[in-house]
């Protein structure tokens, strides 16, 4: 805090993210935060804490496993929860594909990414949820960019972005009939940088698969994917060892790695300043399925 | 709060907010691409993206409103529908802009999208002059109380960039402002399309002597916007961690929510409404820890609530019964006065 009661921009998205989630927690009966152990839900579980203090957080977490994460950040997610203390709910799509729930995509571009949205709003409706924070940013993607903090979402998780809420000021619609629910985002006017600078500045732990390593890589569609269990590889897509870091983490399928020598939070901030591509440009094949990807994909109930 | 690290960005940037506002196609979108591409904040594979996508539809140039017009139904019908926001940052200043709808049925959206905006760019189609719908939504942004306006009168290129049409659109504005609330107003001559004022000084019209619109955005004052005199805090959730190992905490009662107005410190005598009654703050706290003060943070928020009406307020039900009432914001949270403190009412 300064005397001249000026704050700088990461004081502002910091209030502002702490608002948003405490009105959720006045307001609904059932909320959930959304961990998966990427960079973005450290730092909502960050805020939570922050919002909270010195109670605990009074809402579970929940991750969707699509059995294709990094052990790293899984290893990463069991630590950060027990530390804090608060519930982690898991649901898994294996779980869902094996109730038949969802089919399992084939060929070389299989990925689980799509059969998320089945889990995850079977996972709503089993837990009646009604109100769900994610760590999405309006930065990473046209789509997003046009989605509201309180975001609505009917009985069958459709959003309709052609018929969103008004949303004056901090007034947040928090109504919903039974079944429909909320999507909340409190990273809503974060960017890749100001997240990276708050890490920095709050001195948050990350996985480590975010900093500069050796990994056993192959190229695919401009993307380096990481050799895994779950991807069949081409004879034409040979393995290589390189220095790597992840820009974003997903799925093992689908998330790509980005050559670099960032060893520290100050390095990474350094490059991410300097880049001249976005991260999901970058290092994410299932938004470059159409040009809509993101939004068909947010209109099933994907986060 | 905690100790700002002196790290690359913990600098004193602060952020403006900014929406677009204007009847359609008077060039919103096509602006907010050419600010984003003229101070380099376009990503190379977002540029692409626009790039074929201009290219597919047979067009003749990079169609920049491409960048925010981000939902299927839009890029079909060329329209704006529903606010975008985008980010981008220069070395003073980070912005958070609104890309607005100008559609008459979508003028909800454009509410949504100006509300939270420090600053309003009304944008004017040369050739056409003040529109109704220019004059709505100039209308709606003082109705939302957004402190600054800036009337970009946009196409210049093709009214020959002539002052005389830019002179006469300001004083027709000038006229119908008058009859607003506007505290801040500036006029500028742009064309986005070309890029003319938008970053880089136009040498198109040098009967222009004003800055350039983003030189104007970088440099226009907001941190006065704020009230910090008049105290307005509004619970908006209480903190009971009832922790029935810890002591210290089993009567902890904290009063979370965001200062609106003014500047409130341990010891402050405050009302609370609508009981009526009067308490003192006995700590405001941040995540745990005790700070010496909390107060407003930026955006148009804390500047609705410091109207009159809030003070005007009767006591309608007493409340709260058990504990006194204290104070917390995003920035502080607060232990509860003690209890005699509930008892010294009004």
């Amino acid at each position: 805090m300064r005397p001249d009661y000026q704050l700088s921009q990461l004081d502002v998205l910091q209030a502002e993210a702490i608002h948003v989630m405490r009105e959720v927690a006045a307001e609904f009966e059932r909320p959930v935060l959304l961990f998966s152990g990427g960079k973005d839900s450290v730092v909502m579980l960050a805020l939570a804490e922050q919002a909270f203090s010195p109670a605990r957080i009074p809402f579970p977490v929940m991750h969707v496993d699509t059995g294709h994460n990094f052990p790293e950040v899984l290893e990463f997610r069991d630590r950060r929860v027990a530390e804090l203390g608060v519930r982690l709910i898991v649901a898994s799509v294996q779980d869902s594909i094996d109730a038949g729930r969802a089919t399992e995509e084939t060929g070389r571009h299989a990925s689980r990414n799509r059969l998320q949205t089945v889990t995850l709003l079977d996972a709503i409706e089993e837990y009646r949820f009604d109100a769900l924070f994610g760590g999405a940013r309006r930065d990473e993607e046209k789509a997003r960019a046009k989605e509201r903090v309180f975001s609505f979402r009917d009985e069958f998780g459709q959003w309709d972005p052609k018929n969103q809420r008004p949303e004056l000021w901090n007034l947040y619609n928090t109504r919903i009939r039974r079944g429909e629910h909320i999507r909340v985002f409190p990273l809503s006017n974060w960017t890749e940088l100001d997240v990276w600078a708050y890490i920095e500045r709050e001195e948050l732990d990350l996985p480590g698969i975010y900093f500069a390593h050796q990994r056993p890589v192959f190229e695919r569609d401009g993307l380096l994917l990481a050799e895994n269990p779950y991807v069949t590889r081409g004879g034409d897509e040979p393995l290589f060892t390189a220095t790597v870091r992840y820009r974003t983490v997903g799925d093992m399928t689908c998330t790509g790695a980005v050559a670099s020598t960032a060893g520290t939070v100050a390095e990474v901030i350094a490059e991410v300043a300097a880049t001249r591509i976005t991260e999901r440009g970058q290092t994410r094949a299932d938004d470059r399925t159409s040009e809509a990807a993101m939004e068909d994909r947010k209109r099933e109930g994907y986060f | 709060m905690s100790a700002v690290s002196p790290g690359p960005l913990a600098s004193r940037m602060d952020i403006l907010r900014f929406a677009t506002a204007g009847s359609v196609d008077d060039g919103k979108s096509t602006l907010i691409g050419r600010l984003l591409y003229d101070s380099k904040s376009i990503f190379a594979d977002q540029l692409e993206a626009v790039e074929r996508t201009s290219r597919d539809r047979g067009e003749d140039y990079t169609n920049l409103a491409l960048l925010t017009d981000g939902l299927r139904a839009e890029r079909e019908q060329g329209i704006t529908i529903d606010v975008a926001y985008r980010y981008f940052a220069t070395p003073r200043r980070k912005f958070i802009i609104a890309d607005t709808p100008g559609h008459i049925q979508y003028t909800r959206n454009m509410v949504t999208g100006a509300s939270t905006a420090d600053l309003a760019v009304v944008l004017v189609d040369a050739r056409n002059g003040l529109t109704e719908q220019s004059r709505r939504h100039a209308f709606l942004t003082t109705l939302l109380r957004v402190p600054h306006m800036v009337l970009a009168v946009n196409k210049m290129d093709l009214v020959d960039y002539q002052a005389e049409v830019f002179e006469r659109i300001c004083e027709e504005f000038s006229a119908f402002a008058t009859r607003l609330d506007i505290g801040d107003l500036t006029f500028v001559p742009i064309s986005a399309l070309h890029g003319d004022n938008v970053v880089d000084r136009s040498a198109n019209m040098p009967w222009y002597d004003g800055p350039s619109l983003l030189h104007h955005l970088e440099h226009v004052h907001i941190a006065s916007d704020r009230n910090l005199i008049d105290v307005r805090f509004p619970v908006q959730y209480v903190i009971r961690p009832q922790a029935a190992t810890d002591a210290a905490l089993h009567d902890y009662r904290g009063y979370a929510g965001q200062v609106a107005g003014g500047v409130l410190k341990p010891g402050d005598e405050v009302l609370h409404l609508p009981s009526g009654f009067t308490t003192k703050v006995r700590a405001v706290e941040w995540a745990g820890q005790p700070v010496a003060e909390a107060f407003a943070p930026t955006g148009p928020p804390s500047r609705r609530t410091s109207r009159p009406w809030c003070a005007g307020c009767p006591p309608i039900r007493s409340w709260p019964s058990a504990a006194g009432w204290s104070s917390s914001t995003p920035r502080a949270r607060s232990r509860p006065s003690s209890p005699t403190c509930t008892t010294g009412s009004t």
